[in-house]
C-alpha cells in the first residue's frame, strides 16, 4: 500500500479516535443544564459536579486526538492542513474560543465557592461542548462534499458558504449523536438518580439523532458514496440502533459500545466517501486535494510512519490504563464537600 | 493595517502569551516532582502540604498553557497557510510528534495525578509527576527542533518543481546546531521560571505576618528549593545563552549584529566591542553615540578577544545581492527592527540577572535563618516571580524579531507566508477575539493564583492516601 493511502487512513483513525472519545465528553457538557438540574431526589450541584468527574480525568487526553489529527495532516498533508485551516477560518476560530472556555470551564469551576461564579463557568462547559460538536459536523459535511477551491489550492468561498443546509442538518447529527454518546457513558460511569436519567434521555434523544443521521449519511453517500462506504454508513446505522435497543434493556455497556462504534463508523463511510480526495473543489474536480498532490514526501510519511508504529501502542496502552484506573460508577457519595479557599479580601455582609 | 501585519501580530500576541505558562508548566512539573519525592521519601507532612499546595498551583497554570497551545497549533495553518504549504514536509513532523509523544502524556497522566489521590498506589501516583515533566521536557524539544530550522534551516532540499523545502535528513533536524545550544538555554531558563515562580509564593508567605510561625520552616523550604532553581538554572541560561550568541553569529550574523546595534564590520585582529547603550541615527543606518566594554562582542560572538564581527550595513548589502531574484528571498530590506533587537537583548539578560541577584540574596538568608519580614522580601518576592518570566518574553521576542524580515533564515520571507485567501477582516477579527479573550482569562488566572497563593498550603490531618486503607463508597480526595 501506498505510503500516503496508509497515512489517509491514520488521519481517518485519528479523527475517529478523536470524535468517539471527545464526542462522550461534548455530550457530558451539552447536557449539563438539563442532567444538572436539580430533582426532587439530588440537588443540582451534587448531579452537576458527579456528571464532571465522570469525565475529569480523561477530557483532556480526548482532546490531545484532535491536536494529533491537525499535526499530523500538517506533517503528511500539508496542502490539506493550509487549504482546510485557512479556508474554515472562522469556524475553527469559533471552535478554538469554545475549547478554550470549555476546559477552563471544568478546571476552573470548582475552584472558587460561589454560585456566580459556577453558573459563568456552567455556562462556558454548556456552550463550549454545544458549538464545537455542531461545527465539526458542519466542517466534515463540507470537506466530503466539496467547497470551492481554485487552482492553487486556495478555498475561494466564504463563511456562509459553509453554512448550507446539509452542513447544518450535519452540525445537527454530530450534536445528537454525541448528546446520545455522552448520556450513554453517564449512564454506564454513575449511579443514582442520574444514572437512570442519562439511559431515558438517551433512549429519547438518540431516536431522533438517529433519524437525522440516517437522512444525512443517505445524502452523502448518493452523492458521493462507494460501495463500501455505504456498507460502513450502513453498519453504523445499525449500531446506533442496536444502542438505543440495549439502553432500553437496561444494559448500559453494550448501549455505550454500541454509539462508540457507531461514531466511528460513520466517521470512516466519510473518509471512505472522501478517498483519494482529501478536499475535493466543488469548482472544479481539476482543482481538488488529494493524497498525492497534498501530500508529504515519500522520506518524511516513512519517518512519521515508524513514529507512529512504535509510539500510538504505547499511546493507546496508558490511556487503555487511565480508563480502567477510573471504572468505577460515581455517585453522589463519592463527591467530597466543597474546599476552596475563603475569600479574604472580600466581606460579604450577611443580613 | 492588511492581513500580513495583523497575522504578524497575532502570532505575536498568542505566542508570548501562550509562552507565559510554558516554561512555569516546565520548571513547576520538576520542582513539584521534587517535592513529592521528598514527601515519599521522608513522610514529613510538610513535604505533602506543599506539594499540594504547588501542584494546585500548577494545575491553574498548566490549564492555560494546554488551551492556549492549542491556538499555535492552528494558527500556521489559518493566517500562514502559505508557510505551512512551503514547510510543511519538515515542519509538520516534529508538530505531530509532539502531539503523539508529549501532549498525550502530559495530558493523560496529569488527569491521573489530579484525580488519582488516594485511589491510585502512591509510587505510581508520584510517577505521574515525572512523566508530566518527561512529558513538557520531550515537547520543548520538538517544538524547539521546528523552531530552530525557521532559524537556521537543515537537512532539506529547496525542490524547484514542487515549490517547497523538503525533508531530506531528519536526524540532521533534530541535531540542528541551533537547537543543541537552544533547547539547553530554554530548559534551563525554564527552571529558573518555576524556581522563580515557586520562591515568589514561598518567599511571600515567609514575608506575611500572618501566615503562622508553625509555618514558617515549611515556607523557608520551599523558598530555598525555588532560590537554588533560579540560581542553579540561571546559570545554566547563561552558559548555554554564551554558547548560542557563538552559533547565533555563525548562522544569523545579522541577528547577532543587529543585537549590537554594530552597523560597520570590525574586522579580524582589532576587536568588537560590546555595546552598553548605542544611540543611532532615527532610519537606523548609522552609529552616533556609544558606551562599550572592549572587545567582550568578539569574546561573545567568536570566543577570541580579536575576532570579526560583521556589521548591519555589510550584511544588508550582501544579502541584496545573495537573494536577489526569487520571489520568496528577494526583499528590500533585510535588517530587523534594531532598536527591538537592541534592547530586547539587553532586557533578557538584565532581567534574568536581576532575578539571580534577588534568589542568591534571598538563599543567604534563608540559610543563615534570618527573619525576612522586611517590606524588601514582598518586593523582591513580586520581582522574582515576574522578573524570569519576561526574560523569557525578550529572549524570545529577540530570538524571533532578530530572524525577520525571514520566516525562514535564507528560503523564505515572512511576507511571503501569509494566508493569501484571509481577508483583514478575517484577521482582525481572530485577532481582536483572541486578545480580549486572553485578556479576559489573564484576569482570572491571576485572581486564582492569588486566591490559592493566600489561602497557603492546606492542612493534612494524616488521613492515608494508600489506596488500599480507603473504602470504595468514601467520597474522593477530589473530584470537580
Amino acid at each position: 500500500m501506498e505510503l500516503t493511502t496508509i497515512w489517509f487512513i491514520l488521519i481517518a483513525v485519528l479523527w475517529i479516535g478523536y470524535f468517539v472519545l471527545e464526542g462522550f465528553d461534548f455530550g457530558v457538557g451539552a447536557l449539563f443544564p438539563v442532567l444538572g438540574r436539580s430533582t426532587q431526589e439530588q440537588d443540582g450541584e451534587t448531579r452537576k459536579r458527579v456528571m464532571l468527574s465522570t469525565i475529569g480525568p480523561v477530557w483532556d487526553g480526548n482532546e490531545v486526538w484532535l491536536l494529533t489529527a491537525g499535526g499530523a495532516m500538517f506533517a503528511a498533508f500539508p496542502h490539506w492542513y493550509a487549504t482546510l485551516f485557512s479556508g474554515f477560518y472562522l469556524p475553527l476560530f469559533i471552535i478554538l474560543v469554545a475549547l478554550i472556555v470549555r476546559a477552563l470551564g471544568f478546571d476552573y469551576r470548582g475552584k472558587v465557592d460561589s454560585d456566580v461564579w459556577r453558573q459563568r463557568w456552567d455556562w462556558c462547559i454548556f456552550l463550549g461542548s454545544v458549538i464545537p460538536a455542531v461545527l465539526w459536523g458542519v466542517a466534515f459535511t463540507n470537506i466530503v462534499r466539496g467547497v470551492p477551491i481554485d487552482a492553487d489550492m486556495e478555498y475561494t468561498g466564504g463563511f456562509f458558504t459553509l453554512l448550507n443546509p446539509l452542513a447544518l442538518l450535519g452540525g445537527l447529527v454530530f450534536l445528537g449523536v454525541f448528546v446520545t454518546h455522552g448520556a450513554m457513558f453517564l449512564a454506564l460511569k454513575t449511579d443514582g438518580p442520574i444514572r437512570h436519567d442519562a439511559r431515558a434521555l438517551a433512549v429519547r434523544v438518540g431516536v431522533v439523532a438517529a433519524v437525522l443521521a440516517v437522512v444525512w449519511l443517505a445524502i452523502i453517500h448518493t452523492d458521493t458514496g462507494t460501495a463500501l462506504s455505504w456498507v460502513v454508513a450502513g453498519l453504523a446505522a445499525v449500531a446506533l440502533l442496536a444502542a438505543l435497543a440495549k439502553a432500553r434493556q437496561g444494559s448500559e455497556g453494550w448501549a455505550f459500545t454500541g454509539t462508540f462504534v457507531a461514531i466511528a463508523l460513520a466517521v470512516a463511510s466519510l473518509f471512505i466517501a472522501l478517498f483519494p480526495d482529501v478536499m475535493p473543489s466543488s469548482t472544479d474536480p481539476a482543482f481538488s486535494l488529494t493524497t498525492t498532490n497534498a501530500s508529504s514526501t515519500d522520506y518524511t510519511l516513512m519517518i512519521m510512519t515508524w513514529v507512529a508504529v512504535l509510539f500510538v501502542p504505547i499511546v493507546l496502552l496508558y490511556t487503555s490504563f487511565t480508563y480502567w484506573t477510573f471504572r468505577k460508577r460515581i455517585s453522589g457519595h463519592h463527591i467530597p464537600a466543597v474546599d476552596t479557599p475563603e475569600d479574604e479580601t472580600v466581606v460579604t455582609p450577611q443580613s | 493595517m492588511e492581513a500580513l501585519e495583523l497575522a504578524r501580530w497575532q502570532f505575536g500576541i498568542t505566542t508570548v502569551y501562550h509562552y507565559f505558562f510554558v516554561p512555569i508548566t516546565i520548571g513547576l512539573s520538576l520542582l513539584v516532582a521534587i517535592l513529592q519525592t521528598a514527601w515519599m521519601r521522608t513522610r514529613n507532612p510538610e513535604w505533602l502540604r506543599l506539594t499540594k499546595f504547588f501542584g494546585k498551583l500548577f494545575t491553574i497554570n498548566f490549564a492555560l498553557g494546554l488551551v492556549t497551545g492549542i491556538v499555535q497549533e492552528f494558527q500556521f495553518g489559518m493566517n500562514w497557510s502559505d508557510y505551512s504549504r512551503f514547510v510543511g514536509d519538515i515542519f509538520g513532523a516534529p508538530l505531530a510528534i509532539e502531539a503523539l509523544l508529549a501532549f498525550f502524556l502530559e495530558s493523560t497522566f496529569l488527569g491521573l495525578w489530579i484525580f488519582g489521590w488516594g485511589r491510585i498506589p502512591e509510587k505510581l501516583h508520584l510517577a505521574c509527576m515525572w512523566l508530566i515533566h518527561l512529558g513538557t521536557v520531550l515537547s520543548a524539544y520538538f517544538i524547539l527542533a521546528a523552531n530552530s530550522f525557521m532559524q537556521h534551516p537543515v537537512g532539506y532540499y529547496n525542490n524547484p518543481e514542487t515549490g517547497r523545502a523538503e525533508l531530506v535528513d531528519f536526524w540532521a533536524v533534530m541535531t540542528n546546531p541551533v537547537q543543541l545550544v537552544t533547547f539547553p538555554h530554554v530548559m534551563t531558563a525554564a527552571l529558573m521560571t518555576g524556581g522563580g515562580f515557586m520562591l515568589a509564593i514561598a518567599l511571600w508567605h515567609v514575608w506575611r505576618q500572618r501566615t503562622p510561625d508553625s509555618e514558617q520552616p515549611m515556607y523557608r523550604k520551599a523558598a530555598t528549593i525555588g532560590a537554588i532553581a533560579v540560581l542553579v538554572g540561571g546559570l545554566g541560561t547563561a552558559i548555554s545563552g554564551d554558547l548560542q550568541g557563538k552559533v547565533m553569529t555563525e548562522v544569523q550574523p545579522m541577528k547577532m549584529a543587529a543585537a549590537e546595534g554594530l552597523y560597520d564590520t570590525v574586522p579580524e585582529g582589532v576587536g568588537a566591542p560590546f555595546s552598553i547603550i548605542t544611540v543611532g541615527t532615527l532610519d537606523g543606518t548609522e552609529e552616533v553615540w556609544a558606551l562599550t566594554v572592549p572587545k567582550l562582542l568578539s569574546y561573545l560572538s567568536t570566543g577570541t578577544l580579536d575576532g570579526g564581527v560583521e556589521g548591519i550595513n555589510d550584511l544588508q548589502a550582501d544579502y541584496q545581492v545573495t537573494y536577489a531574484g526569487n520571489e520568496l528571498t528577494e526583499m528590500e530590506d533585510y535588517r530587523p527592527i534594531i532598536p527591538v533587537t537592541y534592547w530586547t537583548f539587553r532586557l533578557m539578560m538584565g532581567f534574568g540577572f536581576a532575578a539571580m541577584g534577588i534568589a542568591a540574596l534571598a538563599l543567604l538568608w534563608l540559610w543563615k535563618g534570618k527573619e525576612m519580614r522586611h517590606r524588601f522580601w514582598y518586593w523582591s518576592a513580586i520581582a522574582v516571580m515576574f522578573l524570569p518570566l519576561l526574560a523569557n518574553s525578550w529572549g524570545w521576542i529577540f530570538t524571533e524579531m532578530g530572524r525577520q524580515p525571514w520566516v525562514v533564515f535564507g528560503l523564505m520571507g515572512t511576507h511571503t507566508g501569509v494566508s493569501p485567501g484571509t481577508t483583514t477582516a478575517e484577521v482582525a477579527t481572530t485577532m481582536i477575539g483572541f486578545t480580549l479573550l486572553y485578556g479576559v482569562l489573564a484576569v482570572i488566572e491571576v485572581g486564582l493564583i492569588l486566591r490559592y497563593t493566600r489561602a497557603g498550603a492546606p492542612e493534612y490531618d494524616g488521613e492515608s492516601l494508600d489506596p488500599r486503607d480507603r473504602a470504595d463508597d468514601e467520597p474522593f480526595v477530589f473530584s470537580y
